[in-house]
């Protein structure tokens, strides 16, 4: 068991979750393992059963390895908090993730920069998942107006036989200022890798996504979905790419993206198969909202931008 | 010219049934009276509770009391069906609306009305969000396309239910037991009425093909 975090420790964070309407309490739970750093400081740990979290302060950041081990299926969710609560600054993290056969576990990672108006949270992961193994990896984001926010996120995730990955990426409240994603996937044999990200973009935000899944395993599965909005002077550049390398493999990218006003979008769905027995199929939209929709809801009494917004909070909820 | 020389008035609590082949403009009107970009008359008045629609966009005819079900319901990735049935404000609860069209609150509230939905789910959560507004004037369009039979019965007293309520209903249907709810009707024919009658006999003069315009060939647009 890791050393558990003070309330003096956590104020901040406590009072940061409720602004943005979370309930801390119901989070950090003491039957809850957990990570909390505000910048390079380790303020908070807590393993539970099965779950090894080993976190060191590096030269330039955050190191941390976790464990989960094997045939351990954990109920509640682990929780990391990556927050800053000073005007400038920065956030290295180096994550190491090791799920170990047949074990089971969901992640929510809760990065909140609400206060830095300029500030830089750069993750690197290493995410091995092996045999019969499932993780659920959610990373919710909450910026504040500044625009000033970068965010660089990069991981690189093996999956072995039958192991199962979910991802959801979600940057929708407050100015995403600068943000990179880059994430490869190499699926193995039977696993399954679903990757969605969700983005809204104002003033001039910009976006870019790239994300890649090798379906390198016999029968290896994989699903990119990306959900962009941009408004304002923002853009964004999606790029999804898709190789089907071995037989029997399936995978689909799933690309829909909304600009209003002088916003740019591109999206590049890039399908490759270099196995006569893998298919991989791409849909993409881009463009202003969708005639049809739009006037669905004008019939129900909505005018034209309340009817944007509802179409776009779906589409990124 | 796709509409020419209409005349055509429907009266609150009544249920007006719209008849036609394809093509006939049948949707066109109710595009028109709804305000749809790209549909507007290039003469003539659309008057509601005495004052002109012409000027009024989409939405504003809606807070006005006109809405309408389409034909093909567009999809909304995330919209829950509990929030799609209360946009409008929610005037009916939207379990009472579901339970109404025939399905279970318990299992469609939280859903989304996405592509997961079957066809007659959609149509059936469209007639619930007319429904949950208690329009004035209702614009039906094709509600039992896509319904399957041993439900058509639901859809019929979801119609009933409208003009109980004290909506005006314009219904446009290809299905005669459907027209037969209807106090008065009207049959149009390359967008003309060409006949205005009680339900039975436009039905009649539909099914026989008769048209004193085209001699029961479909009129050509002018």
């Amino acid at each position: 068991m890791g050393k558990r975090a003070t309330m003096n420790d956590l104020d901040q964070l406590y009072e940061a979750f409720r602004q943005i309407g979370e309930d801390p309490t119901q989070i950090l739970t003491p039957e809850t393992a957990y990570l909390v750093a505000y910048g390079h400081n380790i303020v908070g740990m807590q393993s539970v059963p099965g779950v090894i979290i080993v976190p060191e302060r590096t030269k330039d950041g955050i190191h941390a390895s976790v464990t989960v081990l094997e045939g351990y299926k954990l109920e509640q969710p682990v929780h990391l908090c990556f927050s800053l609560f000073e005007q400038f600054g920065s956030q290295n993290i180096e994550l190491e993730l090791t799920l170990q056969p047949h074990s089971l576990v969901t992640f929510w990672s809760h990065c909140i920069f609400t206060i830095p108006e300029v500030a830089r949270h750069a993750m690197m992961a290493q995410i091995n998942i092996e045999e019969g193994a499932e993780l659920i990896y959610n990373e919710v984001h909450y910026h504040g107006l500044s625009g000033g926010i970068e965010v660089v996120p990069r991981a690189k995730v093996v999956l072995g036989h039958l192991a199962r990955y979910r991802t959801d990426f979600s940057l929708v409240q407050g100015r995403v200022g600068k943000l990179d994603i880059d994430y490869s996937v190499d699926v193995g044999k039977e696993a399954v890798a679903e990757l969605t990200s969700k983005v809204y973009g104002h003033v001039a935000d910009k976006i870019r996504i790239r994300e890649r899944i090798d379906l390198n395993g016999d029968n290896a599965r994989g699903l990119i979905k990306s959900r962009v909005a941009v408004e304002n002077e923002a853009s964004a550049e999606v790029i999804c790419a898709t190789y089907g390398n071995a037989a029997g493999a399936r995978g689909h990218v799933d690309c829909l993206e909304i600009v209003r006003g002088s916003g740019v979008v591109s999206a590049i769905p890039e399908v490759r198969v270099t196995h006569p027995q893998a298919k991989v199929t791409h849909e993409a939209a881009i463009g202003s909202v969708d005639q049809a929709q739009l006037e669905t809801l004008m019939a129900r009494g909505l005018d034209p931008d309340q009817a944007v917004d509802v179409i776009v909070r779906g589409m990124l909820c | 010219m796709i509409l020419n020389g209409l005349d055509l008035m429907v009266n609150q609590g009544e249920i007006h049934t719209l008849l036609g082949t394809n093509g006939a403009g049948k949707s066109t009107l109710a595009f028109l009276i709804m305000g749809r970009e790209g549909y507007q008359p290039q003469s003539g008045a659309m008057l509601f509770e005495d004052k002109s629609l012409l000027e009024l966009p989409m939405y504003e005819r809606a807070r006005r009391g006109i809405t309408m079900a389409w034909q093909e319901p567009a999809r909304f990735e995330g919209l829950s069906v509990s929030d799609y049935l209360t946009l409008s404000g929610g005037k009916v609860k939207a379990e009472k609306c579901l339970k109404q069209v025939g399905l279970e609150p318990k299992a469609y509230l939280k859903r989304s009305v996405d592509k997961t939905l079957s066809g007659g789910e959609r149509k059936r959560i469209e007639l619930a969000a007319v429904l949950a507004m208690q329009p004035k004037l209702a614009i039906l369009d094709e509600p039992a396309a896509g319904i399957d039979l041993l439900s058509l019965d639901e859809i019929t007293d979801v119609i009933q239910a409208m003009k109980k309520a004290g909506s005006a209903v314009l219904l446009i249907t290809h299905r005669e037991d459907m027209a037969g709810l209807a106090e008065t009707a009207s049959q149009l024919c390359g967008g003309h009425i060409v006949c205005h009658d009680q339900p039975e006999k436009v039905i009649a003069n539909y099914k026989a093909r008769r048209c004193e315009r085209c001699d029961g060939k479909t009129c050509h647009y002018e």
